[in-house]
């Protein structure tokens, strides 16, 4: 078998003011045609007004092993969220 | 289905005391609901499975195309031709997802294309009739996308997060594909009396296809139970099947047309239709190979495959030669 075009990521800005996010992936030569693919693929509804792609064997992706060691110290810092403190009332809005 | 008969290796399913650890924490995770990502732990057999459901769904989508490429040069008009090609396209983008839902599963496309042309894989039952009139266009997207869509809604909420997310997206664009097609009948049942046969013929012959496409009954089988413990199934056939016929008459009744069963009846007690099984003999025969249209599909395909090998290696040396133009340069 030949040599297989790469697999890109594909990222999408919905509308303006929005961050592009993650829509998946896709093969292509290189990255103009990855781009030119993307909006074949990805926006024939005028889901976007920007398309970033990135080879997908450039991602580093935290391990799934390491869940707890990454995100379980966020969990009982609930003073991190305005719900933690009781301001009174006649405070007003804050 | 877009995915017929997949097999998942078990003999039973196992109960979740008889699982390792690793295994019932994936268990326990379906579950709860949790979506099951590549990198996670899984049953090997889960995997397995998975890459052959989603790799026979992204060919159907695929071979799907040629029934209807069929007509795109002889649309009776301008803007059904615009309409059936931007369908076309769609189910090209379909299979475009799923195959990369799939590739997340350690497989890669070329070889999942590859198994499909070897006859080692492969695509619904439903893609190897002949689309002989216009009608059986509209009939296609009314009954094959309307097919499609009874299995594919319930499929977002399957446990594989990139099948599901592929789903979501699918069937966002699938309610065009049957309403293009409904409509198409509404126009040929209330054309002209030769229309209005035409589209009667196309029904007529559509109709224990499209039965077939959710696949034999299977409130027995092991692979079912164990692909609905996963949920990478979530209803069986039979249950697609009745709410498929369910929502399906009344339309075909609007239409004026006659939906092809003299032992079709309302059934108020179970609160659905009595209908005739599909010729299960013949649809094993379709699987087999011996369907009207399997080796001119088949053929399309690999002939589409070889046929693009030079562009395809083409803009892979063009790519490689200027990314070391470009490393020269630096
Ligand atoms: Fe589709
Ligand atoms: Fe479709």
């Amino acid at each position: 078998m030949k040599k297989e075009w790469p697999l890109w990521e594909v990222f999408i800005r919905g509308q303006h003011g929005l961050n592009h996010r993650h829509v998946g992936s896709l093969h292509a030569p290189d990255a103009e045609m990855a781009i030119r693919n993307a909006r074949d693929v990805y926006t024939r509804r005028k889901e976007g007004v920007s398309i970033w792609v990135v080879p997908s064997a450039q991602i580093t992706a935290s391990d799934p092993g390491n869940k707890e060691a990454l995100f379980e110290p966020a969990t009982d810092k609930i003073y991190r969220h305005p719900s933690f403190y009781d301001i009174p009332d006649e405070v007003g809005k804050m | 289905m877009y995915a017929q008969m997949v097999t998942t290796d078990a003999n039973r399913v196992r109960d979740i005391s008889e699982m390792s650890e690793e295994e019932r924490a994936f268990q326990e995770r379906i579950d709860r609901g949790e979506k099951i990502e590549p990198t996670d732990w899984m049953p090997e057999g889960y995997r397995k499975t998975l890459i052959r459901q989603i790799g026979q769904h992204a060919h159907s989508e695929i071979v799907g195309q040629l029934p209807e490429g069929n007509w795109i040069t002889r649309a009776p008009t301008l803007e059904r031709k615009a309409i059936l090609l931007a369908k076309v396209q769609d189910e090209a983008g379909h299979g475009l997802y799923l195959y990369c839902a799939a590739e997340t599963l350690g497989v890669s496309r070329d070889e999942l294309i590859e198994l499909l042309h070897a006859g080692k894989m492969k695509y619904s039952s439903i893609f190897n009739y002949p689309t002989l009139t216009w009608a059986d266009i509209g009939a296609v997207g009314w009954l094959v996308d309307g097919a499609a869509i009874m299995n594919q809604v319930p499929l977002q909420r399957t446990s594989f997060g990139p099948y599901s997310r592929a789903m979501v997206r699918i069937c966002k664009e699938e309610s065009f594909h049957q309403r293009q097609g409904f409509d198409i009948m509404m126009k040929m049942a209330n054309g002209t009396p030769a229309q209005h046969r035409m589209a009667q013929d196309a029904l007529n012959r559509f109709w224990y296809p499209s039965l077939m496409m959710f696949g034999p009954s299977d409130k027995d089988s092991v692979h079912s139970a164990q692909s609905m413990s996963w949920k990478i199934k979530i209803n069986t056939n039979d249950e697609l099947r009745q709410k498929f016929v369910d929502q399906t008459v009344p339309q075909a009744e609007y239409l004026g047309l006659t939906v092809p069963d003299e032992h079709l009846k309302w059934n108020e007690e179970k609160g659905g239709y009595d209908f005739s099984e599909p010729d299960w003999s013949e649809f094993f025969e379709v699987l087999k190979g011996n369907g009207p249209c399997n080796k001119e599909r088949l053929d399309a395909r690999i002939k589409a495959w070889e046929d693009g090998a030079w562009v395809r290696d083409g803009l892979m040396a063009h790519a490689d030669k200027r990314a070391a133009a470009r490393t020269a340069a630096e």
